[in-house]
């Protein structure tokens, strides 16, 4: 029994590191999208993660990233001897998981299926989306506030730390958007500006609203596609009957696809 | 024919529906049996409950299914059929023009069938352009550059073979190129559902129409930049327009982002029929208003004017359909309900 509750509470510890693996295209934590189905952690503290993607088509190159997301977040846990990831009904599945098991690293790996091209065009084009949509949110929630576009576009970092948004996406996003600032070195101090483009030029006050028309196009391609995303990953093993009330949809595994942090509620 | 509650008569042209055969008798291996499987996840996703269907009528349904489904029971006047091959995948194709003719003949007056080639054949997609054209005088293509052919797993608009089979399109007045970006496998550096490749097609080929299926979705703010500075670039709503029923909002938001950087004469609606029916699309497309914030930041409309030219006049434009006169026909050839 308390063997059970360690285990419980080791894999909780391992749910909770997956949710800094995200799906680049979505920007959004593969354990929020459901694609996580099984974490397992063996007496000698070996981890099994098993995830499914919402279709058998998903994107092979960002399936390669988070498996070695995956993989990357849990060996990163001090108690874990070892990783085992299991990409689940994939077309290049085979590919992927024996890549991510293999011990080898991502860029070597993943240079064996493109002539030893790497995937940095396609992440920078990700990473940029994220950043617009990131940035979107707070973008908003500042004019929500009343401040006029001057103030917003000329904003230093070190005012915007000291705003503090309290609940809602904005107060989710201000740390996620911060981090992206740092990580492309958009602005390192407090003088820096807040709000430059992904490309690191400023925004005039009378160009923020066109700015925003382009922000708000990304913004709504990405939540679109997290909602079909999720959608298929819901539909993806159901069947419909048609009974005498008409037509219902079965899940021919139901219950296969555990809740996040069940480990921990089942101890 | 959509009979509007005010009693004006809609004319309705579905431009992407499909008359398929995934079944498991015709699947060559696990990718048939999982193209299929994702299709159906589609439909039981985003299909209201009592429009689903059963996975075995799903897979494949019958001449009078397709008859009755889009124009007794659902208000198409007219439908565009879609070929997809996908012969690394099915025996016979997934949906042969040869079958979707033959399907068709049996009421010629209400359906366009498009063909399908692959650039990757070389010489032999140029024959085979010629034989569609000669056999059965396609106005338009549907491209799919995801197909796997042999090694190659997807291809590019752009591609060198794909431009001499455009430039043969172009000559012999196959004008209207139905593009499907599913997702390609490799180059595996690249992103799989790229559209950047339209925008060299569209701007290297001004005398074809280039309707993007599904508006570049997952892609639609790309396939948006992209529309906006070409004057021949459409989009089609299918896999948009069935998040009226389940997420209304959000489709409300895409629509006036269509609205406002594609526009109201460049929009075509499509069920993209077997996956949804037309019925309850066009039905809750007529009754849908946009949200007045979503409208008012945006500042675009969905007016009755503007869902007319989306269910139909605009397919009706480019396929060089006289509306009146095809209202005259179809009155002159009601819909008949299939003895079954």
């Amino acid at each position: 029994m308390f063997l059970d509750i360690i285990m419980a509470d080791l894999e909780t510890e391992v749910w909770e590191r997956l949710e800094l693996v995200t799906d680049p295209e979505l920007d959004e934590p593969i354990t929020d999208m459901g694609f996580v189905e099984t974490v397992k952690v063996s007496s000698s503290n070996k981890v099994e993660v098993e995830f499914r993607l919402p279709t058998y088509w998903c994107s092979p190159n960002f399936a390669f990233l988070m498996a070695f997301g995956i993989r990357r977040e849990v060996a990163s846990l001090p108690w874990v001897r070892g990783v085992t990831v299991s990409l689940r009904d994939h077309c290049f599945g085979d590919e992927v998981n024996e890549g991510v098991n293999s011990g080898r690293a991502f860029s070597e790996v993943f240079a064996l299926y493109c002539d030893g091209a790497d995937l940095g065009e396609v992440t920078a084009k990700f990473d940029a989306k994220a950043f617009d949509r990131r940035q979107e949110v707070m973008l908003l929630a500042l004019q929500e506030r009343g401040l006029p576009a001057e103030d917003i576009v000329t904003m230093t970092l070190g005012t915007f730390d000291r705003i503090a948004f309290a609940g809602g996406e904005e107060e989710r996003q201000k740390p996620r958007y911060r981090a992206l600032l740092m990580s492309r070195g958009l602005a390192q101090g407090p003088d820096d500006p807040a709000f430059p483009t992904w490309e690191g030029q400023s925004i005039g006050p009378m160009d923020l609203k066109a700015h925003l028309a382009r922000l708000r196009g990304i913004r709504i391609n990405m939540e679109f596609n997290g909602a079909l995303c999720k959608g298929l990953a819901s539909s993806r093993y159901k069947e419909v009957e048609i009974g005498p009330e008409g037509p219902t949809l079965v899940d021919f595994i139901a219950g296969r696809v555990p809740t996040k942090g069940r480990g921990a509620s089942a101890g | 024919m959509y009979k509007a509650p005010n009693g004006k008569e809609i004319f309705v042209l579905d431009g992407h529906t499909h008359f398929w055969d995934g079944s498991p008798e015709n699947q060559k291996n696990i990718h048939g049996k999982q193209f299929i499987d994702c299709f159906y996840a589609y439909h039981t996703n985003l299909s209201p409950p009592e429009q689903l269907w059963e996975k075995a009528r799903f897979e494949k349904y019958t001449e009078d299914d397709i008859y009755r489904d889009l124009f007794v029971d659902g208000p198409d006047d007219m439908a565009i059929i879609q070929s997809t091959y996908l012969r690394d995948f099915y025996k016979d194709g997934f949906s042969s023009i040869e079958r979707s003719t033959s399907m068709a003949s049996r009421h010629p007056e209400r359906f366009i069938v498009n063909g399908a080639f692959d650039p990757r054949d070389g010489e032999k997609a140029l024959e085979y352009i010629h034989y569609m054209k000669e056999e059965f005088d396609i106005k338009g293509v549907k491209m799919y550059t995801a197909e796997w052919n042999g090694e190659s797993k997807g291809w590019a608009l752009n591609d060198p073979d794909a431009y001499r089979c455009f430039e043969l399109c172009e000559k012999l007045g196959i004008k209207n190129i139905h593009v499907h970006k599913g997702p390609t496998i490799i180059p595996l550096n690249k992103d799989a559902f790229d559209v950047h490749d339209v925008d060299y097609a569209a701007t290297d080929f001004q005398n074809l129409n280039w309707i993007i299926e599904h508006c570049g979705l997952p892609r639609l703010d790309d396939f948006c930049w992209i529309a906006v500075q070409e004057t021949n670039v459409y989009g089609g709503l299918a896999v948009a327009l069935p998040f009226i029923h389940a997420r209304p909002r959000y489709f409300a938001e895409v629509i006036a982002e269509l609205l406002f950087w594609v526009g109201e004469d460049k929009l075509l609606f499509g069920s993209d029929y077997a996956i949804w029916t037309p019925q309850w699309l066009v039905e809750k497309f007529w009754n849908f208003q946009i949200p007045d914030d979503i409208a008012q930041e945006r500042g675009v409309q969905l007016t009755d004017e503007i869902k007319e030219k989306i269910l139909g006049l605009n397919a009706a434009r480019i396929y060089d359909i006289d509306v009146d006169a095809k209202k005259k026909t179809l009155a002159g050839a009601p819909v008949q309900i299939a003895a079954e």
